[in-house]
């Protein structure tokens, strides 16, 4: 197994930020038209994040113009050009799979309100 | 072109610059010294057995360590043949760096035993309905005919033993190569599981031109 994470640790993105499930999130995704290259936003909440290492991916649910989009990114793919966490939502579980069949008020997620630093500090730094 | 011995590590993804994951294996292959060459004249056909895997010589039965150390071999688990016309001298030792980023491999392994198994896991039957009544599921149905021919056809396909056999996956590209540490990358999946023996050589499969 070391053997594959050393092949593996090269593609992997450092300092990603901490977000969870719930968040709500600004993807930077670089698209390729032809030659051109752009960036494109991506704002939404996080549903999930699955899997570990080089392959974890995870979920945004957004609503566009009344329809919901959900899109799974690669967390390490150079596509995914920038994370930013624009809130911090409190849920409970891990996976929102309960967000696809809410609407309109019953669709929101409280926000976390800032907590002492030491139960959130110490989990982020062992997850990233 | 003579091949190489190793042994699947595992498989992992890599991204590619336009953000692609291409799925890859892990292979640790070589370094291979060349024991013996055969030739058609002396053995009746050209071949070049090559060793893998150093072990104390203790482990070796004495046949097989006596023919190492006639050769002037350190003693190997492993010892393959791989057909080819090319002339090796032997002692000579074979390592990754025969292959290059890009090449096209074909890669022998044993795939994973899966024992006695049904004609739907084995031969991909579609088996019957699950419900509405039907009382069987997986069952191959009708074999074949009556009174003509009275027997069934040769090669029917049935339940049996699956897996555990010897598999060739041709034109495997190669993604990576690691002199350093021995290790081969190619695109896609090679048979068996982890730690399992694969041969690898150049692909005989023809190339498309242009």
């Amino acid at each position: 197994m070391d053997v594959i994470r050393n092949i593996e640790a090269p593609y992997l993105k450092q300092g990603i930020p901490d977000f969870m499930p719930g968040d709500t999130v600004k993807i930077s995704v670089r698209v390729v038209e032809g030659d051109k290259v752009r960036q494109q936003a991506f704002h939404g909440v996080v549903l999930a994040r699955d899997g570990t290492g080089i392959s974890e991916t995870f979920t945004v649910r957004k609503i566009s113009d009344g329809i919901a989009i959900e899109r799974i990114f690669p967390l390490h793919s150079p596509n995914v050009q920038a994370i930013e966490v624009v809130r911090r939502g409190k849920v409970r579980r891990a996976k929102l799979s309960f967000m696809r069949s809410r609407k309109g008020k019953s669709a929101r997620i409280k926000e976390k309100k800032q907590q002492k630093p030491s139960s959130r500090a110490a989990k982020g730094s062992t997850k990233a | 072109m003579s091949g190489l011995i190793g042994r699947k590590v595992g498989m992992s993804q890599i991204f590619e610059d336009n953000g692609i994951a291409v799925p890859v294996t892990v292979l640790e292959v070589g370094p291979c010294p060349v024991v013996e060459v055969k030739s058609t004249h002396q053995h009746g056909y050209s071949a070049v057995q090559l060793a893998y895997d150093p072990i104390p010589g203790k482990r070796l039965s004495k046949a097989r360590l006596e023919h190492l150390k006639t050769k002037n071999v350190e003693p190997h688990r492993t010892l393959r043949e791989f057909r080819t016309d090319e002339a090796f001298e032997p002692g000579t030792v074979l390592d990754v760096s025969m292959f290059q980023i890009g090449d096209r491999v074909d890669v022998i392994g044993k795939t994973k035993g899966r024992g006695f198994q049904g004609v739907v896991k084995r031969h991909g039957y579609h088996g019957g309905k699950e419900t509405h009544g039907c009382k069987t599921h997986a069952v191959p149905g009708s074999i074949g005919m009556s009174a003509t021919p009275a027997r069934v056809l040769r090669g029917k396909k049935l339940p049996g033993h699956m897996g555990n056999h010897r598999k060739t996956i041709k034109n495997l590209k190669v993604v990576k190569v690691d002199s350093d540490r021995n290790l081969l990358i190619v695109r896609g999946a090679v048979p068996g599981s982890r730690n399992s023996l694969v041969l690898v050589r150049k692909t005989r499969k023809v190339q498309k031109k242009g």
